[in-house]
C-alpha cells in the first residue's frame, strides 16, 4: 500500500511499517452491513417524515401549525413558494433544500426533504415504509450479532472501554486538543482507539442505536398495546417520534464526523483495516 | 506530504460521490422493481408474526381519560362520500341506512343504526395513529364487532372480515376505487374492535365516517374504515379490489398496519 507516511524530517531513527491485526471478521462484516442499514434507514426515514413534516411533544399532535418543529412552504399567490424550517418561533428560509426543492424533472415542488435525501427519491410513503421496516429488522439483528460477538470475544472490554488513564481530565483534554489541531498519531499510539473515539463509539452503540430501536417501536400501535410502559417512559407517542428524529440526526452527525476522521487519519489505511482487518502502524526503530 | 495526498483525497472524494449517486440511482431503480418490493415486503410477515406472538389477541390498546381527548380530531381521507345515494341517506339522518353482514356466515344480517345502538355498547378513549405520523385522541362508542359476528355465526372456513365502504377514494377504470379494508379474526374478535357510531359523545360527522366506522385500535388509521355499509366474512382476500386486502394495501401499504 502506498499510504506510508514519510519519516519525520530530522529523525535519526529508521521508521518501520508494521501491519497489525485491527478488526475481527465479525466486526468488519457487521460494520458494513450496519453502514448499508443506516443509510437506507436515514433516507427512507426522511421519506416517511415527509408525509407529515412536523414534530410534537406528548401523546398527540396533528396540526403542523402548533408543532415544536416544522418544515413547510409559504405560498405567495403568483410568486414561487418559499421553503422554511421552524423550531419554536424561530423560522429559517430554506428554499432549495427544505420545504421547497426541485423534482427529477426540474420542477419546483413543495416537499420537506429534497429528493436526493429520501428513499425512494419520488414521493412514496408506502415504499419508504417498506424499505424502512425491512432494514430496521436487519439493523436490529446486525446490532445484536455485533453486541454478542463484542462481549463474547472481549472486544468490548479490550478495545472500546476507555482505560482509567484515558478518562482522566488531562487525557481527555489532550485528546480534544489533538482533534482540534487535526493531529493524529501514526505510531504505537494509533494501535488502539483514542478516548474521544471510544466514547463516541460507546455512545452510538449503547445509547443512540438502542434509542433508535426503542423510539421506533414506540411508534407502532401494535407494540404500544404489547408494551405500554415503553411509550409512557418516552413521554408519549409523538415525543417518541421526536426523539427518534433527534437521535437519527445525531447518528447522521456521527457518520459525518466518523467519515471526516477516517479521511484525516489516512483513508486507505483505515479502509484496509475495516476491509481486510490489517492496519498499518508506524513504529520507530532504534537500530538506525 | 500535501502534494502527494491531495489528488488522492480528491480521487477518493470523487469516487465516494459517484459511488453515492450510483447507489441512489440503484436504490430508486430497485424501488421500482416489483420483485424487490416483494422482497422488502417480507418484513411485514415477520412483524405480524412477532407482534401476534407477543400480543396475540390479549394485549389492549392504551385507553385514556376524558381530559386527554384532542380538541380537534383531524379528518383524513374522504371528507364527504360522493353520490346521490349517500347524500339521500344523510339527508334522512341514516334512518333508511342498513349494514349488511354476509359471506361465510350462517345467518346473514341486515342491521339498522337503531339495531346497532340496541346491541351491547362499548366506549373507549383511544389514540388514533395515522400512517402519515400524526396522532389524535378521541372517545369512540359503538358495538363490539365480536357481538355482531356472533349473531351472524361464522362458518368454519372464515379467516378474514372485509369492510366495504360507501366512499370512492379514487376514480378508476377497473372499479377498484371504493374504500375497503380487511382484518384477521384475531382483530375481529378483539374486545376493542368496535363498529363505532359516535365520536366524543356525538353521532359521527360526515368527515369521520357517518354513520358507522370501524375501530381496530392496535393498527394504524387507514385500517379504521369509514362509511362501512357491508361486512363480508371470507376465507381469502384476492377477490376484493386488487387483491391485497384494502384500498391502501392495493396501493403498496402494509396489510398488517400494527407498525
Amino acid at each position: 500500500m502506498p499510504e506510508i507516511p514519510a519519516a519525520h524530517p530530522g529523525s535519526s531513527r529508521r521508521p518501520r511499517l508494521l501491519l497489525v491485526a485491527r478488526h475481527t471478521r465479525i466486526t468488519r462484516l457487521t460494520h458494513w452491513i450496519n453502514l448499508l442499514c443506516v443509510i437506507v434507514l436515514l433516507m427512507s426515514g426522511l421519506q416517511i417524515f415527509n408525509a407529515h413534516p412536523a414534530l410534537y411533544w406528548g401523546q398527540i399532535g396533528a396540526d403542523p401549525g402548533h408543532a415544536a418543529f416544522e418544515i413547510g412552504a409559504d405560498d405567495f399567490g403568483d410568486g414561487p413558494p418559499a421553503g422554511f424550517a421552524r423550531i419554536g418561533s424561530l423560522a429559517l428560509k430554506t428554499t432549495g433544500i427544505l420545504g421547497v426543492s426541485r423534482n427529477a424533472s426540474g420542477d419546483t415542488v413543495e416537499r420537506a426533504f429534497p429528493r436526493w435525501a429520501t428513499l425512494p427519491g419520488w414521493r412514496d410513503l408506502a415504499l419508504g415504509r417498506r424499505w424502512h421496516f425491512f432494514f430496521a429488522w436487519a439493523f436490529a439483528a446486525n446490532l445484536l450479532i455485533y453486541l454478542l460477538a463484542a462481549i463474547a470475544s472481549g472486544h468490548f472490554w479490550r478495545d472500546l472501554l476507555p482505560s482509567r488513564q484515558q478518562l482522566r481530565a488531562r487525557a481527555l483534554l489532550d485528546d480534544v486538543a489533538n482533534h482540534l489541531r487535526l493531529k493524529f498519531p501514526r505510531g504505537e499510539a494509533s494501535r488502539g482507539y483514542y478516548p474521544l473515539q471510544k466514547l463516541a463509539y460507546l455512545t452510538v452503540i449503547f445509547v443512540l442505536s438502542p434509542l433508535m430501536i426503542l423510539t421506533g417501536l414506540s411508534m407502532s400501535p401494535g407494540m404500544d398495546a404489547i408494551l405500554p410502559q415503553l411509550v409512557d417512559l418516552l413521554g408519549g407517542r409523538q415525543s417518541a417520534r421526536t426523539i427518534h428524529f433527534i437521535t437519527a440526526t445525531l447518528i447522521a452527525l456521527f457518520v459525518f464526523v466518523h467519515v471526516a476522521m477516517v479521511l484525516l487519519a489516512g483513508p486507505l489505511n483505515e479502509l484496509r483495516g475495516m476491509i481486510t482487518g490489517k492496519f498499518a502502524i508506524f513504529v520507530e526503530d532504534d537500530h538506525g | 506530504m500535501g502534494s502527494v495526498w491531495l489528488p488522492r483525497r480528491r480521487i477518493l472524494a470523487l469516487g465516494a460521490a459517484s459511488l453515492g449517486s450510483t447507489l441512489l440511482a440503484g436504490c430508486d431503480r430497485l424501488s421500482g422493481a416489483p420483485v424487490f418490493e416483494e422482497f422488502l415486503a417480507s418484513a411485514e410477515w415477520l412483524t405480524y408474526r412477532v407482534q401476534r406472538q407477543l400480543g396475540g389477541g390479549r394485549s389492549l390498546a392504551r385507553e385514556f381519560g376524558p381530559a386527554d381527548v384532542s380538541p380537534v380530531f383531524k379528518v383524513n381521507g374522504t371528507s364527504v362520500p360522493e353520490g346521490e345515494e349517500y347524500a339521500a341517506l344523510r339527508e334522512n339522518n341514516f334512518v333508511n341506512w342498513q349494514l349488511r353482514v354476509e359471506g361465510l356466515v350462517e345467518t346473514p344480517l341486515n342491521l339498522s343504526l337503531a339495531d346497532l345502538r340496541n346491541l351491547p355498547q362499548r366506549t373507549q378513549i383511544t389514540r388514533h395513529d395515522c400512517v402519515e405520523g400524526w396522532s389524535a385522541i378521541g372517545k369512540w362508542q359503538g358495538v363490539p364487532l365480536a357481538i355482531v359476528l356472533a349473531r351472524a355465526a361464522l362458518l368454519p372456513a372464515a379467516r378474514f372480515v372485509v369492510f366495504q365502504c360507501a366512499d370512492v377514494l379514487e376514480q378508476t377504470l377497473d372499479g377498484t376505487g371504493p374504500y375497503y379494508e380487511s382484518i384477521d379474526l384475531i382483530d375481529a374478535f378483539h374486545p376493542q374492535t368496535i363498529l363505532a357510531h359516535s365520536l366524543n359523545d356525538a353521532p359521527l360527522t360526515t368527515g369521520h365516517g357517518a354513520p358507522l366506522r370501524l375501530r381496530v385500535e392496535r393498527q394504524l388509521g387507514y385500517k379504521h374504515a369509514k362509511y362501512v355499509i357491508r361486512i363480508e366474512v371470507t376465507d381469502r382476500l384476492d377477490g376484493f379490489g386488487r387483491g391485497k386486502g384494502g384500498f391502501w394495501e392495493d396501493r403498496g401499504y402494509e396489510w398488517y398496519a400494527g407498525i
